[in-house]
Formats: C-alpha cells, sequence, structure tokens
C-alpha cells in the first residue's frame, strides 16, 4: 500500500470494479451492522412483542390450546393474587435499602481515592474485589453470615448480648441481610465509575473555590457532586433497573427456592416471576408478571431521577 | 466563608494552623491540601476495603478447614489445613457437578466472549468510521438496548422460543440470547473513534484496500487494548450469570453456578466446607483474570462509565 494512486480503476471502466466499490461504500457498512440487529430481532424484539400476545392469553403446560383472555392475567395478578403486589412492595424496599447506603458509600469512597496516594491502581483493584464475585457465591456466604445459629453476625451481636436473631423470619431483617448483598457487590464498582467522573472536573474550579475559603466539605457538595450529577443519575438508573430485577440473592438466602421465606417476606417479583413460569408452567401469567414488573422498573427508575435531581438542586 | 487569614502557601500544618471551624479536617488552602488524604480519609478506606474483602477471606478460611470448624464461636479466622483435601472432596464427590459446571460454562463464557467481541468490532467500527444511511437511528438502538433488560423482559417468550426448537438443554439457547451487547458496540466504537485517525482510513481507501480489508488490517490491530477489556468484562459477566442457564440448561448441563447452587441445597446445613469449596472453585477462574488483567478492568469500567 505505498504509490497506488495511479492505480485506482480510471473513470473509463464503469465495470465490475466500479460496482464493487460503490457496494463496498454503500453496503457493506450494512453487513457489519447485521450480525447485532439480526440477533437483537430474533431474541430481543420479538420476544418482546410475543410477551404482549402471551400476556393475553390463557396458556400453561395444563392447558397448552392458548384462549384468548383478555387482561384477565393481569387483573389476576393485581387484584387476586396477593404475592405479586406483595413482592413488588418487598423489592422496593430491598431495592432502598441496598441503594441508598450503597450510593453514600461508594461517594466517599470514590472521594477518597480522588486523594493524592500511592499504589492508585492497586486501591482500586480492592475496592473492586466484590463485583469479580459471582451472584450465587456472594448469595452462598452471606446466607451463612446471617445465619441463626452459627452466623457471624449474630455471634458478632451476641457480644453485645442481643439473643440469636433469625434474620429470615421477619420482614425487615431478611430485606437487610439480601440488601447486604447488593450492597457489598456493587458498592466498589459505583464508587469507580463515580471516581472516573470525579476525574473529569477540572482542578481550577477547586483552586477557585479554596481562594474563596471554601472548606473540603463545602467543596465536596457545591463542586464534586454537581459536576458529576449526570454519573449519579446514570448510575441510579441502572440501581433502579438491576434492584427492581433483584432475583439471585434473595433466592440463595432462601437456600435456593423461589417462595421468599415461609410468608414470601423477601420474595421479589422476579421470584413470583420465575415460580409461575417454572413450577407452575403457566406461561401466560408469567408473561403478564413479565410486564407488570417493566412498568414498575420505568416507574422506580423515573422516580428515582426525579428524587436524585431534586436532591442536588437543594444543596 | 471569609475566614482564610493566611496566605495558602504557608498553611503546610493544617490541623493546627488557622481560626476554622474544628470540623474542618484538612486546610481549605490549597488544591494540593485538598487532594491530600486526612487520616480519617485513610481509616476509612481501609475500613470498607476490610469489609469488601472479609466474606471471601473468611470463605478461603472454611474452605481449608473442617466443617465442624464452621459451627465453632469465636468462629475460626485463620485458614487450616484442609484446603487440598476439600478441593479433591468437592471435585470428585458423586453429587457435585463442579467439573461439568467449569467445562460448561468455560464453552459458554468463551464462546460468548469471542462472539461479543466479534460482532463490537465490526459494528463499533462502522458506526464510528463509515457513513451510511440509518446510522444514528440504528445507533440509538443499540443504546437504548444497554437500558433494557431484554434477557429479563423477554425472558418468557425467549423460554418458549427455546421449547418450540427443542433447544432446552443444549449450549446454543444459553449462548445466543448474550450475543445482543449494545455495551460492547458503544465500547467498541468509542475505542474505534479514538485510536483510528481518519487519515489512515482515507490512505488505505486512496490505495483501493476494502472496508473489510481496512478493518482486519488497521482497525482490528488498534483495537486490540479494547478488545482485551471488552473482553474481560463479557466473560466476567457471563461467568457469572445465574438466571437465563438455571432456566434453559436441566441439571444434567450445569454451568458452574448451577452447580453450586445445586450443592449448596444439598450439603448447605451437613456439609459447609465443602459448599464453601465449591463456591471458591467457582470463583478461581475470574480471579486469576482479575490478578493478571486488573488494570485492564479497572479502567474498562471506569472509561466505559465516563462516556456515557
Amino acid at each position: 500500500m505505498t504509490t497506488a494512486l495511479a492505480q485506482r480503476p480510471a473513470p473509463s471502466r464503469p465495470g465490475w470494479r466500479e460496482r464493487l466499490h460503490k457496494f463496498d461504500i454503500k453496503g457493506v457498512p450494512y453487513f457489519l451492522v447485521a450480525p447485532f440487529f439480526l440477533l437483537f430481532a430474533a431474541f430481543g424484539l420479538f420476544p418482546m412483542g410475543y410477551t404482549v400476545y402471551a400476556s393475553l392469553h390463557e396458556w400453561s403446560t395444563r392447558s397448552p390450546e392458548k384462549t384468548f383472555v383478555g387482561l384477565d392475567n393481569y387483573q389476576f395478578l393485581l387484584f387476586e393474587y396477593d404475592r405479586f403486589l406483595n413482592s413488588v412492595v418487598n423489592t422496593l424496599g430491598m431495592f432502598v435499602l441496598a441503594t441508598v447506603p450503597q450510593l453514600i458509600v461508594a461517594l466517599l469512597v470514590a472521594n477518597a481515592l480522588n486523594k493524592r496516594m500511592r499504589a492508585r491502581l492497586t486501591w482500586r483493584m480492592l475496592v473492586l474485589v466484590p463485583i469479580v464475585t459471582s451472584v450465587v457465591a456472594v448469595g452462598v456466604i452471606f446466607a451463612r453470615l446471617w445465619g441463626q445459629e452459627y452466623g457471624m453476625i449474630n455471634g458478632f451481636l451476641g457480644v453485645f448480648g442481643v439473643e440469636n436473631i433469625d434474620w429470615r423470619a421477619s420482614r425487615f431483617g431478611s430485606w437487610l441481610a439480601v440488601s447486604s448483598m447488593v450492597d457489598w457487590r456493587w458498592m466498589g464498582y459505583n464508587a469507580l465509575i463515580l471516581l472516573a467522573a470525579m476525574q473529569t472536573i477540572p482542578k481550577q474550579l477547586y483552586e477557585a473555590a479554596a481562594l474563596d475559603g471554601a472548606s473540603p466539605r463545602q467543596q465536596f457538595w457545591q463542586i464534586t457532586i454537581p459536576q458529576i450529577k449526570p454519573v449519579i443519575i446514570f448510575i441510579t438508573f441502572m440501581s433502579s433497573v438491576g434492584g427492581m430485577m433483584l432475583f439471585v440473592e434473595p433466592m440463595m438466602f432462601d437456600s435456593g427456592r423461589f417462595g421468599g421465606g415461609t410468608d414470601g417476606q423477601f420474595q421479589t417479583t422476579s421470584m413470583v416471576l420465575i415460580d409461575l413460569l417454572r413450577t407452575h408452567g403457566n406461561y401466560g401469567m408469567s408473561s403478564a408478571a413479565g410486564w407488570l414488573l417493566f412498568i414498575v422498573i420505568l416507574a422506580v427508575a423515573g422516580t428515582s431521577y426525579l428524587i436524585v435531581n431534586r436532591l442536588q438542586g437543594n444543596k | 466563608m471569609s475566614t482564610v487569614l493566611k496566605p495558602p502557601a504557608q498553611q503546610n500544618d493544617s490541623e493546627s494552623t488557622g481560626p476554622r471551624r474544628p470540623s474542618n479536617r484538612s486546610s481549605g488552602g490549597s488544591s494540593a491540601k485538598i487532594l491530600q488524604p486526612t487520616v480519617m480519609t485513610r481509616i476509612g478506606l481501609v475500613g470498607v476495603i476490610v469489609l469488601s474483602i472479609f466474606p471471601l477471606y473468611w470463605m478461603i478460611v472454611i474452605a481449608s478447614r473442617t466443617t465442624s470448624d464452621a459451627a465453632k464461636f469465636p468462629p475460626a479466622l485463620l485458614p487450616g489445613g484442609n484446603l487440598g483435601a476439600n478441593i479433591e472432596r468437592a471435585l470428585n464427590d458423586p453429587a457435585s457437578r463442579l467439573i461439568d459446571g467449569l467445562v460448561n460454562s468455560i464453552i459458554i463464557t468463551g464462546t460468548v466472549t469471542v462472539s461479543v467481541v466479534l460482532i463490537s468490532t465490526l459494528a463499533g467500527f462502522a458506526f464510528a468510521k463509515l457513513r451510511f444511511r440509518g446510522a444514528r437511528l440504528m445507533m440509538g438502538i443499540v443504546l437504548a438496548t444497554m437500558m433494557v433488560p431484554l434477557q429479563h423482559l423477554g425472558l418468557v417468550p425467549l423460554y418458549l422460543i427455546m421449547v418450540e426448537l427443542e433447544w432446552l438443554d443444549t449450549y446454543q439457547a444459553a449462548i445466543l440470547p448474550f450475543l445482543v451487547n449494545g455495551f460492547g458496540i458503544f465500547l467498541m466504537r468509542q475505542y474505534t473513534l479514538q485510536s483510528v485517525p481518519d487519515e489512515l482510513i482515507e490512505a488505505a481507501r486512496v490505495d483501493g484496500a476494502s472496508t473489510l480489508r481496512i478493518w482486519w488490517q488497521i482497525v482490528l490491530p488498534a483495537l486490540r487494548p479494547g478488545m482485551v477489556v471488552l473482553g474481560l468484562l463479557t466473560f466476567m459477566l457471563n461467568w457469572n450469570e445465574f438466571l437465563w442457564p438455571f432456566l434453559v440448561l436441566g441439571t444434567e448441563t450445569p454451568t458452574i453456578q448451577m452447580a453450586i447452587r445445586q450443592i449448596s441445597i444439598g450439603l448447605y446445613t451437613t456439609d459447609l466446607s465443602m459448599v464453601f469449596t465449591g463456591t471458591l472453585i467457582s470463583i478461581i477462574p475470574i480471579a486469576i483474570l482479575f490478578v493478571i488483567f486488573g488494570r485492564q478492568i479497572v479502567s474498562g469500567i471506569m472509561e466505559g462509565s465516563t462516556k456515557q
């Protein structure tokens, strides 16, 4: 590929080379993006549309003939099947418990990592260790930590004279335990994303603020937080989507079952969905649950967006 | 605030100088001072890291001891000498499918990773450097797929499709849905924009190189670091995936995560050290990658986020 200017096809020969070249410019780009879009159509778009269709039918392993029932499945889930709304409350509760402390700690950790220190990569990697652990592994380990008889947390509380607590029995206790898994696994990951955002803030802003006599705390609230606001919103959004689909942590907390404890005190909506699909083989109903969950996710993501936006406006 | 009385350069010993509120832990003087970690910051950070690592450390402790040790209080906090024996037991126990799980997970995750990297470099190059009609709209769709959890929203029909195709218990059922990865395309588009100058592509075109050839000879070599990052993130994410493989693969074709769940259901109350040993084994491949490629993983997570 050196001095090839002369070798370009001459305009006098509008033969197959010209056409090939034209195709190369106009057509080939579509071939490059085609694999993604074909896969997306087959495994993304089509199933999503098909969920609508399936959710409007009575359809299960027991009655494989699809019968159109309109919105009956939705109505059943919302007004008759208590476990569904219960699961939405549980998922929301655990989402709040898992997200709020996590974001606060992640902000502080990111701020600390943003200081000048030696061995920066090592610090960052250490903070990131939990996200490398699989959710199932986290579930196995934390289920033991929160165990009633030999759990380390009860052992620790026992030092202060607290009786052994059955964390699985109560709503709040189980929420706390499940949320701790999410907190533990995601904090460092989010801290690194916040750190990346903090590093894009121009140093002059801090210098100017320092000259005006702003304390580090003031600088944190009045420069750092507003500057990284878009990333905080992004993290909140992603946490809502992930948090509202919580599944493996509560499942492992209940020894791999989908019931979420004796009375479903920590059964999440995803667990209800999988229970309907796998245990009951009810395709129509689980499709409806899937759409309802999607609507809930949108609502929660939208609400947390509004809240984060507001919070920072006040500071 | 109007309490800065001294010029900032003189405040070398920030803790004691200057009339300021006691809550100010470090100097507000210069930006160099602000960026200096205080003792509290260091202690807090170390505390968080101890909490981050302790559960894994404790897993290793239990995995290297006997099950009766696990029930003791005060708890064992130092590793014992049983790790080798426990690993052997965990791998050979007839009830455990750990080896099958490892093999299946490597096949599934490896295929997903290679395919995602390939698909993403192709499409990322097209979106970054080629002009074609509908490109913006298509990129918008790619970005939208990053936000919507497709594998979960379309879970039920996706499962039914696999039933219809009689693909249950096959690798392709576990692999294909995860090839739809908008994040990969987004990341590779960014890397292409950064590392492949337009002039290079123009020059190659003038030399008569075809689009595919440009991709192969110019773009791919320049993208190698980005491909490593994307490959690592994809591998980690898919190695840890539980729900979808659990739905479409039966107990006869477990992934490593399914194998761990199975062991933990069966032996949780009776043989904790074996459960924890299995869990430890499931983490080892990722831990090795993390130690070798820590820098790339950290930068991948940090770079992937700031460019949104």
